[in-house]
């Protein structure tokens, strides 16, 4: 005997839930198929987790400047076991939270793993080795991604000394001396974290510059700011070889100029990308094509190849954000819907220019958009405006003067092309832009805005303006 | 205190514009968003908003005004609290003391800025749906529009509730630039097919299409599939509801020529040396006019409860442009020379065909003509233009044989057929503007005098 559903949904991450949540509020019959928590990695293992660890780092710092504030602290110290309770209990309560929603938009929940077996059909596979076969119009792959391994064999990640991000966000023991490999969001949030509680850190990265997808202004502000902070970088450096034993990993590394150095550190983070989880779920079974790299291939709306199967998140093509995922989620819910005769919804294919990023280390990144080299090499003619924290009232009061905000518009339009900031709480001021992108602002609208006073995001409305040549307090 | 509402700039270089329409009249209350008047710039006609709330206690420059500089005060607005009333207005549109005349057409000059007392006048009964919801449309889509002079009445949306975006305009750009705009009568002939469909610039059908479309599609046929314009949906629209609300009568006459020919040659050789000719179809317009001068009866517009009686025969001629149709208008065709119509229609169609003609020039109109007698149409039936009541479609013009004073003759003859809103014109009624017709074109002369 199997169920019948109007859509089941693979995967409970940030794009899988949400999915099935929006199916079920269109009123389609829903299931969702979960291996391991709902929430998927975003809530137990990802975002969530380790912005509760960099919370604690970060009060943990402000507490060591408390004397730059009036403020006295003695002999404060971190509890490495505690910060990670402390992350694990949030991660908790989350998932229980989705649990929560699950059940009341009476979405079933199957545990175990699933596979398709033909269009429309899903075979999970419990725990236990029980199996049950389901059925479904429409079938939504949201399986995710995980790490990517180190390309050396010797440097396959154990939780020993060779941690991905799910070691690190639950270390058995505190790094002494810490090397993170690549400086992706991922990597440089950990250098960020361990290096706040203490540990020595070192950064390498293949690409010239740390945080490579971001505007250059921002790397290299970065880069000045995590030095200041001791953390150890090296930029267009490679891993040559990795060699994990008793007394620490003995790592060689060719730098720029091609002269090699050796080190042993004390444990080392792989932060070095994702693969995609689209292996036996049966995706080559009933044909999905994958891209050219290796992720399901879709149309805006999360079309496979095939018919009633769907494809969102990070085991599609990037960005691979958890509100990328979601968002992708409901259109193709919405997508869905509309196929089996809703003409009340509309959905909208992604627009990729509109996805922010945000890198929750200390100064924060944040940025939507186009850097300022991407829309001079797409052939735009551009006005650049930036605005450093310095000159903010706001940012001062704070104690955060380090930090800037930039924007990027079309000379002849004044389309807002992208928005790049770093800084204190930029995570939160970002959104503006991307309100405006989405709405398809010019210049013109955000001129007209009245930012309130005092905030950091006056440095929004002075960065538009410096790009007009009109900023106020520069 | 009053609040000045002045002549926006809608573009960095605008200088200068037209005040194409009002769509707020004295006495009415608008809101800060409202869609208040329609301003042409040089490159496009763009919606002008309400920045505050009150009401219009005054308009000072008339619907139609050209060249009306920036910042000049073009009507007054009292705050919340005020009396409307207690306001002093500036002098209204001409058009103000007889309401009942139709609200479209542009007035004929500025009203004097001469300050004088004068209550705000009572609402104006609402004819016809003159008034269009706002058009929703980014900034950036906003502004692309009055840099490339893409009219957003005639781009359809592709964003959140049909809302206008940046690529709407790229696409409409792309497609044939013209000026359609949502309102425009085109016309209500038979809609005729482009000769070819374009193929650049085609997106891949498979994924882009409505469910609508999926459901019609047969995949076993090559095809592609394209956005409809905007001004293939206004035709669309407008000629359903035509068919869909007026009950059409349609009467047939044949009518001789050779008159009508011979005296156009003639016409013509005394028009060359002042580089004017006359086509037949100028000669129809004509005679089209006249009879409607001379059977007022249809030319009308039925409006529900009450019934508009046109005095002057504006005529729109259906022209053929590349993606549809369009129906520049001939006003006065009753009043004006045929050297005047003959060189208007020149550079209206020139014009239509280069989608540069200014609403003014194709909204409006008491009736129509549509002349597929170049196509080589023996005679056809034509969709009213709504909300006129009375449209011609002339078949070709050919020698045929015909019954001369009781012997078998031949004669250059064509036939019209008329189609006549049956709610607002008797079958009688048509027969006698059929008849007029054919007497000024069967005896010319007639046409001259």
């Amino acid at each position: 005997m199997s169920d019948s559903y109007d859509v089941i949904v693979l995967g409970s991450g940030p794009g899988g839930y949400v999915a099935a949540i929006r199916c079920a509020q269109l009123g389609l019959k829903t299931a969702n198929v979960e291996r391991e928590l709902l929430g998927g990695i975003c809530l137990n293992w990802g975002c969530i987790p380790t912005k509760a660890l960099l919370r604690s780092a970060e009060v943990f710092h402000q507490m060591k400047h408390a004397k730059d504030y009036g403020l006295a602290a003695d002999n404060i110290s971190a509890d490495l076991n505690a910060i990670v309770q402390r992350s694990r209990g949030v991660a908790s309560q989350l998932n229980k939270g989705v649990t929560g929603l699950m059940k009341k938009n009476k979405i079933d929940v199957h545990m175990g793993t699933g596979k398709l077996t033909g269009p429309g059909k899903l075979q999970v596979t419990a725990e236990d080795g029980k199996t049950t076969n389901l059925e479904a119009k429409h079938v939504i792959i949201a399986t995710g991604a995980r790490a990517r391994e180190l390309p050396k064999r010797t440097g396959k990640a154990d939780g020993k000394r060779i941690w991905t991000y799910r070691h690190a966000m639950v270390p058995p023991e505190m790094p002494s001396k810490l090397l993170v490999i690549g400086s992706g969001a991922i990597g440089i949030e950990f250098a960020s974290f361990y290096n706040d509680l203490g540990a020595e850190v070192t950064v390498i990265e293949m690409m010239d510059r740390v945080v490579p997808v971001e505007d250059a202004d921002i790397s290299a502000f970065l880069e000045k700011q995590l030095k200041k902070q001791g953390i150890k970088i090296m930029t267009s450096a490679k891993l040559e070889d990795i060699q994990p034993g008793d007394a620490g990993v003995a790592v060689k590394i060719k730098a720029k100029d091609g002269a090699m150095s050796e080190d042993t550190f004390s444990h080392v983070i792989a932060a070095v990308g994702i693969v995609p989880n689209i292996e036996n779920i049966g995706l080559e079974d009933i044909g999905v094509e994958p891209d050219e790299k290796f992720h399901i291939k879709t149309d805006g709306y999360g079309r496979t190849n095939v018919k009633g199967v769907w494809a969102i998140g990070d085991c599609t093509a990037g960005p691979w954000l958890a509100h990328k995922a979601s968002h992708e989620g409901i259109t193709a819910a919405e997508a869905i819907a509309q196929e089996l005769g809703n003409a009340e919804v509309h959905p909208h294919p992604l627009d990729r220019r509109n996805i922010p990023g945000c890198t929750y280390c200390h100064p924060q990144i944040a940025s939507v958009g186009l850097t300022e080299a991407k829309a001079r090499e797409a052939g735009y003619e551009v006005k650049v405006g930036s605005f450093p924290f310095i000159g903010n009232g706001k940012a001062i009061a704070l104690g955060e003067p380090e930090g800037l905000v930039k924007t990027v518009f079309d000379a002849k339009t004044g389309e807002l092309l992208g928005a790049h900031m770093i800084g204190a709480e930029v995570t939160e001021l970002i959104q503006g832009f991307v309100v405006g992108k989405t709405l398809e602002t010019t210049e013109a609208e955000l001129i007209q805005t009245i930012f309130p006073h005092p905030t950091l995001s006056e440095m929004m409305h002075e960065s538009t303006l410096a790009a007009y040549g009109r900023a106020i307090h520069i | 205190m009053p609040i000045e509402i002045k002549m926006p700039a809608l573009s960095p270089t605008m200088e200068q514009g037209k005040l194409a329409k009002w769509l707020v009249k004295e006495g009415d209350e608008v809101r800060s968003g409202d869609i208040i008047a329609e301003i042409e710039t040089d490159k496009a006609t763009m919606e002008f908003e309400a920045v505050d709330e009150g009401t219009i206690a005054s308009i000072a420059v008339a619907e139609g005004s050209d060249n009306v500089k920036v910042g000049t005060v073009i009507a007054t607005l009292t705050g919340e609290d005020e009396s409307a009333s207690a306001a002093p207005a500036k002098a209204g549109p001409p058009g103000d003391d007889a309401p009942i005349q139709t609200p479209t057409r542009p007035a004929e000059a500025p009203a004097s800025a001469e300050a004088q007392n004068k209550a705000p006048p009572p609402p104006r009964p609402q004819l016809s749906s003159t008034k269009e919801g706002r058009i929703l449309a980014s900034p950036l889509a906003k502004r692309l529009a009055a840099e490339k002079g893409v009219d957003l009445a005639a781009v359809t949306g592709s964003g959140p509730h049909g809302r206008i975006v940046k690529a709407d305009i790229e696409a409409a750009q792309g497609g044939t630039a013209k000026p359609a705009e949502a309102k425009p009568a085109p016309a209500a002939a038979p809609v005729q097919a482009p000769a070819a469909a374009p193929a650049a610039a085609e997106k891949p059908a498979s994924v882009q299409m409505a469910d609508s479309t999926r459901a019609l599609l047969d995949d076993r046929i090559p095809h592609t599939v394209e956005k409809l314009s905007g001004m293939r949906k206004t035709i669309a629209a407008r000629l359903s509801q035509s068919m869909q609300q007026a009950p059409h009568i349609y009467l047939t006459v044949d009518i001789r020529l050779d008159r009508l020919m011979a005296l156009r040659k003639e016409l013509n050789d005394a028009l060359e040396s002042r580089g004017v000719k006359l086509s037949v179809n100028d000669l129809l317009i004509k005679a089209l006019g006249k009879a409607l001068v001379a059977v007022p009866e249809c030319n009308v517009t039925f409006a529900g409860n009450e019934m508009i009686k046109y005095s002057r025969a504006d005529i729109s001629v259906a022209v053929s442009i590349p993606g549809g149709l369009i129906t520049p208008i001939v006003q006065d065709a009753d009043g004006r020379s045929l050297s005047s119509i003959a060189t208007a229609m020149k550079d209206l169609s020139a014009r239509a065909k280069e989608g540069k003609l200014q609403p003014s020039e194709y909204m409006g109109g008491t009736a129509s003509i549509s002349n597929m007698g170049m196509m080589g149409i023996k005679q056809f039936t034509a969709v009213i233009n709504p909300p006129q009541s009375t449209i011609l479609a002339i078949g070709a013009g050919e020698q045929r044989p015909y019954v001369v004073d009781g012997a078998l003759g031949v004669a250059t003859v064509m036939s019209a057929t008329g189609s006549f809103d049956h709610r607002a014109v008797d079958g009688a009624d048509g027969a006698r503007l059929m008849a007029a017709f054919k007497e000024l074109v069967e005896k010319p002369l007639g046409m001259l005098a």
